[in-house]
Formats: C-alpha cells, sequence, structure tokens
C-alpha cells in the first residue's frame, strides 16, 4: 500500500529497538538523577563538615598551674574563693576594669570562674580534632597526645554551648562568644528593615496600581530587576563612598553631639543593607500585591473609593502576609550578607555590646569569616559553632516565611 | 469618622456635582509612593557616579595609564603596578569552573524535576535545592577551605596549594547550582503541553520527548539561567575571599591560589584604608567593571527570558 | 504473524469506561470503526468526545488519576492490556491536534524527526517528500524545508503536522477539531485532505462542527451526557453518516442534530 512502511522496523526488530530506546533513556534518567544525588551529597557534607568541627576532642595545657593559686581543685571552689584569687592575683588596673564593666560581687559563679582561667591560668590549646575522629580514633588521639603533650590535659568538647552565645568577643578561642555579633547582626538588620519595608512596599505599591505603562515606569521596573542582580561587593562600595564617608556626619552621628566616631558605624552598615534588599522586597511585594484579585478592586472602586482608598482598606490588607514573607526572606538575606559589610568596615575586635546606631558594630557572618580564615584549628571549632547559630537563625526565619505563605495559599 | 459624614452629606444633600475636585491627601500619598518607586533609579545612578568618580580619579593618576592596565600582569596600586590582568584571569577561572559544576548539574537537575519526578517526588527534592540556595556564601567558605581543599588535596596530591582556584570554583558552583535548575525548570515547564503531546504522538519517549523536543525549545530560558549564573559567579565575594587565595597571581592553573577582583576588594577594604589613596580609588575602579559586567550580563539575561516569554503566549 | 487473518474492524472498544479519579468521564462505549473509513465523533461540548479520542492512543495516560476499564482492540490486541507499550500504540495511531503543534525545528527536522526516532531506515529526502505531497503542502513549501516551521500559516502548520503523523505510517489518524483554530479555506482544505488520506489510513476525527461531520465522515458516533445527570458521556448512537444525519433514531440525536438541543 504504501512503500514506506517497509522502512520501519516491524515484530523482534522493532522490539529490540524499542528496548535499545528505553535503555539509553534509563541510562540517561539515571544520570539526572545523579545531579540532585549530588546536590543532595554537597549539602550533607557541607552540615557535616560543620557539625564535624563544632564538636571533639580539645588537647591544653594549663599555663600557669592551678596550684599557684589554690591548693583544692579548681571544680570545687565556691565563689568567694573565686573571688578572693583574683583579687590576690588580678593586677589593680585590671581588677578595676573587669569591676568597672560589671561589679564583681554581682557576677555570677561560673563567670568568675572563667575570668580565673582566662586571665591567671591561662589556657593554652594545642590540638583539636574532629568530631568524627574524635569518635573513631579516640584511642589513637589519646596515645598522640601521651607521647606529644604530657602535660595537656584531653577533653571531648562542644564548642557551641549556651555560654557561647552569651559571651562578648575575646582574642582566645576558649573564651570567645557569639554576643556583640548576634547583637551587632540584629541591630543592623533592623535599620536595613525600617529604611527597606516601607520604601520597598511603597514603590511596589507604586508599580502595581499606579503606574501607567510609561518609558518612565518601564525603566524603573527593569532597573529594580537590575538592582536585584548587583553583586553585594558593590553594594558595599557604594556604601563605604556615600553612607560612611559622603554622610560620615549624619551616621557617625556627630550631628547629634556623639564624638569619638566615624561614619563606620551599625546605622551605615543598616542602610547599605537595606538598599541591598530593596529590589527583594520590592519584587516580592509586587507579586503580594498582584495575587490580591482585581475583583476586589473593582468592588471598591464600585462603592466610589478613591484610588488610595482602595489600596488602604482592601489591597495592602489582603497582601500584607505576602508582602511579611518577603520580608522576612530579605531579612534572611541580609544576616547571611558578609562582603559588603567588611566593605563598609564592620570591626572584627568589639567585646562591648552595641549601644545605638552609632557604634561600631560587628556581626555574626563578619566573625565567622575572620574565625574561618585563622590559621588555628580552634578558631575553626568557634566559626563552625557560629555556623551552626546562624543556620539555626535562618532556618527559623524560613520555616516562619513558610507558615506565612501556607496561610495566604489557603486563603484564595 | 467625623469627616467621613460631612463628605457623605454634602453628597446626598447638594446639588449634582461631578467635576473633579482636589484631594490633596491622595495627591501627597502618590506623590510619596512615586518618590519611593524613583528612589531605586537614584540607587543605580548613585551606583554609577560614585563608582566612575572614584574610578575616574584612579585612571587620572599620571602613573596609571592604559598600557600598564592591559598590557601588565601584575597588580600592586601602593607600589606602582596596576595590571588588572591577574585580577581578572582568577575572576574567569572560577568562573569557569563554577559554571562547568553547576551548568551541567543543574540542568540535568531541573530536566529531573520538571520531566521525570512525580509531584510528590518534587516537592521532597525542591526544598532541598532551596536549602542550598538559602545558605549564607561565608558558610560555604568555610566548606571550600576546610572540606573542598582537604578533599581535593587527597585526590590530586600536594600540587593543590592550601588556597586554591579549583576548591572555591567548584563550591561556587554547588552554590550557583539551585539557581541554574530553578530557572531552568521554569524554562522547561513553560514549555506548551502540546509540543510534549505532539512528539508523544508520533510514539517518541518520554526521554526522547524531554531531550529531542522540551529542551531545544527551552534552550533561550537556560542561555538566560546560564548568563545569570556566570553574572552570580563573577560577583560572589566570600568564597573567593576565603578559599581563593589573597594575593594577585596571575595563573591559569586551578591548583594555585590566586585573588579574584571581588576577593581583593574585600582583602584591600577590610583593612585600614585611607580615602584618597590609589589603593582607595583602585578599589573603585575594580567594583565599577565588575558593576557593568554583572549589568551587561543581567540585561541580556533578561532580555532572553523577556523574548521567551512572548514567544508562548 | 499480521496476515493470518485480517480482522474486519480498524479498532473496537469493548464496554469501555475512562475514568478521571472515581468519576467515569465516558461510560460503556461500545463501537467497531471500519478501516479505512472517515468516522466522526459528534456531541455537545464537555461530553468527553476527546477524552474517548485520547484513549484511542493512550494519550489519557499523562493525566494522573486517569484510567481505563473494558478493552480497545487494535488487531484483537488490547491496547490497556498489561504488556502494550503506550509508545508502540502511538507509533501506530497518530494524532493530529486541535491547535497545530509543529516542533521548533525546522519543516524539514518536523517530518524527519519522528522516522528517525522511529527507526526508519530508508531515504530521508524521499519520505519527507512523499509526507509533504501527502499532506497537500509540498509545492507550497519544497524551498523552504530548512526554514523554521513557526514561519508557516496556522493552516500549513496543521497540515505540515498532517505531514509529520503520515511519515510514520500509523495504522490510523486521530483528529481532534483538526480545523477549529483555522480559516475557512485552510478547513476546507484539511477536509479535502481527509478524503485523499482515507484511501490508505482510517481516521477518527472529533468536530464540533456538525456540517464538517457531514460533508467528511462516513460513519458517525453520537455522543450524549447520560440521562441520569450523573455528567458522564457516552455513545448514545453510532452509524452511516447518512443515517445519523438524516433518519436518527435516538430523539436526542435528532434534536441535535436538526439544531434544537446545545
Amino acid at each position: 500500500m504504501n512503500p514506506n512502511r517497509d522502512h520501519y522496523p516491524k515484530g523482534e526488530a522493532l522490539h529490540r529497538s524499542l528496548s535499545r530506546r528505553y535503555r539509553s533513556a534509563s541510562i540517561w534518567q539515571t544520570l539526572f538523577f545523579s545531579a540532585l544525588v549530588i546536590a543532595i551529597l554537597s549539602l550533607a557534607a557541607l552540615l557535616y563538615n560543620v557539625v564535624d568541627g563544632a564538636f571533639g576532642y580539645v588537647a591544653f595545657e594549663y599555663k600557669n598551674d592551678p596550684s599557684e593559686f589554690t591548693s583544692k581543685a579548681l571544680d570545687d571552689l565556691n565563689k568567694q574563693e573565686l573571688l578572693d584569687i583574683l583579687t590576690t592575683n588580678l593586677s589593680s588596673g585590671a581588677f578595676k576594669k573587669l569591676d568597672n564593666e560589671k561589679a564583681m560581687e554581682k557576677r555570677s559563679k561560673s563567670d568568675l570562674y572563667t575570668l580565673v582561667l582566662e586571665r591567671l591560668i591561662q589556657i593554652d590549646t594545642k590540638q583539636t580534632w574532629s568530631m568524627t575522629d574524635s569518635i573513631f580514633r579516640s584511642s589513637e588521639i589519646k596515645a598522640e597526645v601521651a607521647k606529644k603533650y604530657p602535660d595537656a590535659k584531653l577533653e571531648f568538647r562542644s564548642w557551641l554551648t549556651p555560654v557561647f552565645l552569651t559571651t562578648p568577643m575575646s582574642s582566645k578561642a576558649e573564651f570567645a562568644g557569639v554576643r556583640t555579633a548576634i547583637l551587632g547582626s540584629l541591630w543592623m538588620v533592623g535599620i536595613a528593615i525600617l529604611f527597606a519595608l516601607p520604601i520597598g512596599t511603597g514603590a511596589a505599591i507604586y508599580l502595581q496600581e499606579y503606574a501607567s505603562k510609561n518609558f518612565l515606569n518601564r525603566v524603573i521596573q527593569t532597573n529594580i530587576n537590575n538592582l536585584a542582580g548587583v553583586p553585594s561587593i558593590v553594594y558595599g562600595m557604594l556604601g563605604l563612598a556615600i553612607f560612611v564617608r559622603a554622610l560620615e556626619p549624619f551616621t557617625s552621628g556627630s550631628m547629634f553631639g556623639v564624638t569619638d566616631s566615624n561614619g563606620r558605624t551599625i546605622l551605615s552598615a543598616g542602610l547599605t543593607m537595606g538598599t541591598l534588599v530593596l529590589p527583594l522586597i520590592i519584587i516580592n511585594a509586587q507579586e503580594a500585591i498582584k495575587a490580591v484579585p482585581d475583583s476586589l478592586r473593582q468592588a471598591a472602586f464600585g462603592v466610589g473609593a478613591t484610588r488610595w482608598q482602595t489600596v488602604w482598606h482592601h489591597v495592602l490588607p489582603n497582601a500584607l502576609p505576602g508582602i511579611l514573607t518577603g520580608s522576612i526572606l530579605a531579612v534572611s538575606r541580609a544576616i547571611g550578607e558578609t562582603a559588603p559589610l567588611i566593605v563598609v568596615g564592620a570591626s572584627t575586635f568589639i567585646s562591648l555590646d552595641p549601644e545605638g546606631p552609632f557604634s561600631k558594630f560587628t556581626a555574626l557572618p563578619i566573625q565567622i569569616y575572620q574565625w574561618t580564615t585563622r590559621a588555628q584549628s580552634e578558631f575553626h571549632s568557634i566559626a563552625a559553632s557560629a555556623i551552626i547559630v546562624l543556620l539555626i537563625l535562618l532556618l527559623s526565619l524560613n520555616a516562619t516565611a513558610v507558615l506565612l505563605r501556607n496561610r495566604v495559599q489557603r486563603k484564595y | 469618622m467625623k469627616q467621613e459624614n460631612t463628605i457623605m452629606e454634602n453628597k446626598i444633600f447638594r446639588p449634582l456635582d461631578l467635576k473633579k475636585k482636589m484631594r490633596p491627601a491622595e495627591s501627597i500619598i502618590q506623590s510619596l509612593l512615586f518618590i519611593s518607586g524613583v528612589l531605586s533609579i537614584f540607587i543605580t545612578v548613585a551606583i554609577v557616579y560614585e563608582l566612575g568618580k572614584e574610578a575616574l580619579l584612579f585612571f587620572n593618576n599620571p602613573d596609571v595609564t592604559f598600557a600598564k592596565f592591559f598590557g601588565t600582569t601584575q597588580w600592586q596600586p601602593g607600589i606602582g603596578l596596576f595590571g588588572i590582568w591577574p585580577l581578572v584571569t582568577s575572576t574567569l577561572v572560577t568562573s569557569f569552573i563554577a559554571m562547568f559544576v553547576s551548568l551541567p548539574l543543574g540542568l540535568a537537575a531541573a530536566l529531573f524535576l520538571s520531566e521525570y519526578a512525580s509531584p510528590k517526588a518534587r516537592s521532597a527534592l525542591k526544598p532541598i535545592l532551596e536549602i542550598l540556595a538559602g545558605i549564607p556564601t561565608v558558610v560555604y567558605g568555610y566548606f571550600a577551605l576546610l572540606f573542598m581543599t582537604p578533599l581535593l588535596q587527597k585526590i590530586f596530591g600536594d600540587g593543590v596549594e592550601v588556597y586554591n582556584m579549583l576548591s572555591a570554583g567548584i563550591v561556587m558552583g554547588i552554590m550557583i547550582l539551585p539557581l541554574i535548575s530553578s530557572m531552568s525548570e521554569d524554562a522547561l515547564s513553560a514549555v506548551p503541553r502540546a509540543l510534549r503531546e505532539g512528539a508523544y504522538a508520533m510514539g517518541a519517549t518520554k526521554f526522547e520527548t524531554s531531550i529531542q523536543v522540551v529542551l531545544p525549545a527551552a534552550l533561550s530560558g537556560i542561555g538566560a539561567a546560564l548568563i545569570i549564573g556566570i553574572s552570580r559567579a563573577v560577583g560572589e565575594t566570600m568564597i573567593v575571599a576565603v578559599a581563593a587565595g589573597s594575593g594577585p597571581n596571575f595563573t591559569f592553573n586551578p591548583f594555585k591560589a590566586a585573588e579574584t577582583m571581588t576577593g581583593h576588594i574585600a582583602r584591600i577594604s577590610g583593612g585600614d584604608l585611607s580615602y584618597n589613596s590609589i589603593d582607595y580609588n583602585s578599589l573603585f575602579a575594580i567594583a565599577l567593571m565588575l558593576f557593568l559586567v554583572t549589568l551587561v550580563l543581567n540585561l541580556i539575561s533578561q532580555g532572553i527570558i523577556n523574548r521567551f516569554r512572548q514567544r508562548y503566549e | 504473524m499480521e496476515n493470518i487473518q485480517t480482522p474486519e474492524y480498524a479498532i473496537e472498544t469493548k464496554n469501555l469506561f475512562i475514568f478521571y479519579g472515581s468519576f467515569p468521564a465516558v461510560s460503556e462505549v461500545n463501537m467497531r470503526i471500519e478501516k479505512q473509513k472517515v468516522t466522526a465523533i459528534i456531541g455537545p461540548s464537555g461530553c468527553g468526545k476527546s477524552t474517548l479520542l485520547r484513549a484511542f492512543n493512550r494519550m489519557n495516560d499523562f493525566v494522573p488519576s486517569s484510567y481505563v476499564t473494558g478493552e480497545i482492540l487494535l488487531q484483537g490486541q488490547n491496547l490497556y492490556g498489561k504488556d502494550i507499550d503506550p509508545v508502540e500504540v502511538r507509533r501506530k495511531i497518530g494524532m493530529v491536534f486541535q491547535k497545530p503543534n509543529p516542533f521548533p525545528k525546522s519543516i524539514y527536522e518536523n517530518i524527519s524527526w519522528g522516522a528517525k526516532i522511529n527507526g526508519f531506515k530508508g531515504n530521508m529526502d524521499e519520505l519527507v517528500e512523499q509526507s509533504l505531497r501527502g499532506a497537500a503542502l509540498w509545492e507550497e513549501v519544497k524551498d523552504k524545508l530548512k526554514k523554521s516551521a513557526y514561519e508557516l500559516s496556522g493552516g500549513q502548520q496543521q497540515r505540515l503536522c498532517i505531514a509529520r503523523t503520515i511519515a510514520i505510517q500509523p495504522e490510523i489518524i486521530l483528529m481532534d477539531e483538526p480545523a477549529s483554530a483555522l480559516d475557512p479555506i485552510s478547513t476546507l482544505r484539511i477536509e479535502e485532505l481527509m478524503q485523499e488520506l482515507k484511501q490508505n489510513y482510517t481516521i477518527i476525527i472529533v468536530t464540533h462542527n456538525m456540517q464538517q461531520a457531514a460533508r467528511v465522515s462516513d460513519y458517525t458516533a453520537m455522543m450524549m451526557l447520560e440521562k441520569d445527570g450523573s455528567r458522564s458521556g457516552t455513545v448514545i448512537e453510532f452509524s452511516e453518516t447518512k443515517k445519523i444525519f438524516t433518519n436518527p433514531k435516538d430523539k436526542r440525536t435528532e434534536d441535535y442534530v436538526t439544531g434544537r438541543f446545545g
């Protein structure tokens, strides 16, 4: 009937060619899937790597023997005895300085204990091991320590402790904490959101509800999309030039009578970060406003509402959860950003809590960066602990965003 | 409440008046909203102006010539060496490695998710990519320095330096993978169902349909993803600042340490940098280059996406 | 194996139900479709015409919750049998869709692609020419075979889709309202084409347009939602087209074809 039919495989040949096609398809499908497996493995390796660094054996020696200060075992000392040791052995200047920061009598026992260790006995960390090594090579490590550091103590330590969260910065990894960094991050993000949320929402309302399709508005829209793709370090340079340098009288607080400060303050960092997340907030808010059904607007116009009344009473309340979700995502972006903070001059060593927008500051990712790039492995351990803190913070923020998003989705 | 009442009364009892009325509050609000919208343009202008101004100071310096800038291979502005190439080549090497990792993996992941995965598998797998996308880059830096580099040293031996471009590039690729995959997935799922059905009706298997019909149809969208990915890699700072090395080094050897443009800005500006120094100005020149390169890449990518969208609508 | 006994019918359904989830979209269809004839499926919208048509080449497989009970027999084999490969089914039963859907490739590749994946061994240029001639498109496109298929008009695109279907030499061609997106002149050309194609192929066409059914088909199946209000469609009458349009047995068919319904 038609000669071409003879050119196609038939019967057995057809079956063979088909199974060949299926075989190559399943090989490729496996390859595609393995890309996801690689992604999963990478994530697992990353998390494992962090956790692995935050726990493990530490070999350390006391620089000064505890017996020089007390005849008892250190752990058995009570608060008064610890205080006495500090009073007699610290130089009076150092004691006064500590007393000024917080009255010695009011400090807790564990606080005093830490001071004795940090200031008097002084810990000298010889070596640290990862969690995996500590678990699987425990006896080898013990033997190694006995040989290499006969005087050293070996202890399995969690570098991530409640104390780690509440202690300020220290130049000794064993006594360092992330308190100042967390507070710095919170201040910075707070300022960023205060700056970016109203402006971003306003811009989104303008673009979705007011803007006609003219040239200027198209430029604004394209520009916002492009700003979202500008490398964060460029925002850092912008912040350095404008907030730190050009607006120094404002950002350093000297305009308001604050002295002893330059433009490298929390305020500069917050404004820089606000500029960085502004496009994100606008784009997310636009999506949220777009999702409000048009029938709602028409209903409001139908009863004689003005445009702003429609927006304020109907559009915004319905778009609010979406806008908040977007802001939370922007916050989590801001909390993890590091590069712009380096450029606008985050300080790396700050042991005092930030007091306000004109304080010098450090932030969680800055600490992670600093500690990671130190050569000593105990700093890698506290970097890992700080990463865990940061990831938990981000995870809880994102979980909130997901919950909010799900509530919105249920509505329409 | 009170005010609204009077408005109501006016409307009801006065003769019908449909003329335009002044609504001062409305106009003020509208102008505020407009200003918020226009502010984004000011940000762009400020970036161009500030970077341009300082970069101009750099290029106006009598010691800096274009011949030196593009013709020599050592960068150390403090002592009069202005060859930009070492920073550019290391940026290119790390970005290339990153794309070499993220493009095939991201594309394969997108193909699996959009063409093969059941809705259940999809909803289980996608969050993993989203988590990868949400991890701060400084954490990736830690991962590159303390996991990837030791791993590479185990595989390739002592030739791998403690700081090296390969490790930073690979980890950057992992970081960009979710972006490539989600953009590619969007492009794949934008291909109309009619095309797939047409292929199935010809006796094509699912694999033949997805590779030979859907993938080519989505190619421009995937191209857009690739370009955005490159732009992200070029602008990425923390991974390279931690793991690629500190100190410009003119080399294409991925096992060696070399500082990228972004890494250089981070290191120099992190120290005590005095304004009005040649170092300070040079950073802005580099930042301007970064901004322009990423801007062009982003614009191209957006243009592709817009054209692609129109084609199927 | 093939020609031991030639079955009388091209395709046959036995007690066919098509479900979406637990809801039967089409119920109890028993049809025998004659070889090398044009069979039209008509009926009001939403009565399951397309669903039924798509069951013939297992396109409904892509609707996640859909399944079929009963049998569709092609040369004695149940298309929904356990060991049946849907890819082979679609290779034997081609389909032309409501909207032209050429691949974003050249005109030539649109035709050669299906042949290539199905292991065609002959002369490809010849096959492309034959198929395009078969779809009455050759004269219009012979000078621009390398051009994108998207440059063709809607009517030409639809004939290209017919050409690529006949290139893989199916037994049956399904057409799902193939002219509904086309202008009257293009529609006429497709209708003429069907008359030529039926010399070699069995054609089943779903159409909204009763005049079209009357013009092109030899047999007509009338589908309607079942009376009990279950929103499930079924074939209420199936016979020669002439009979359906001049002397229908079912009152509802008469109402529909005379325009007193829907």
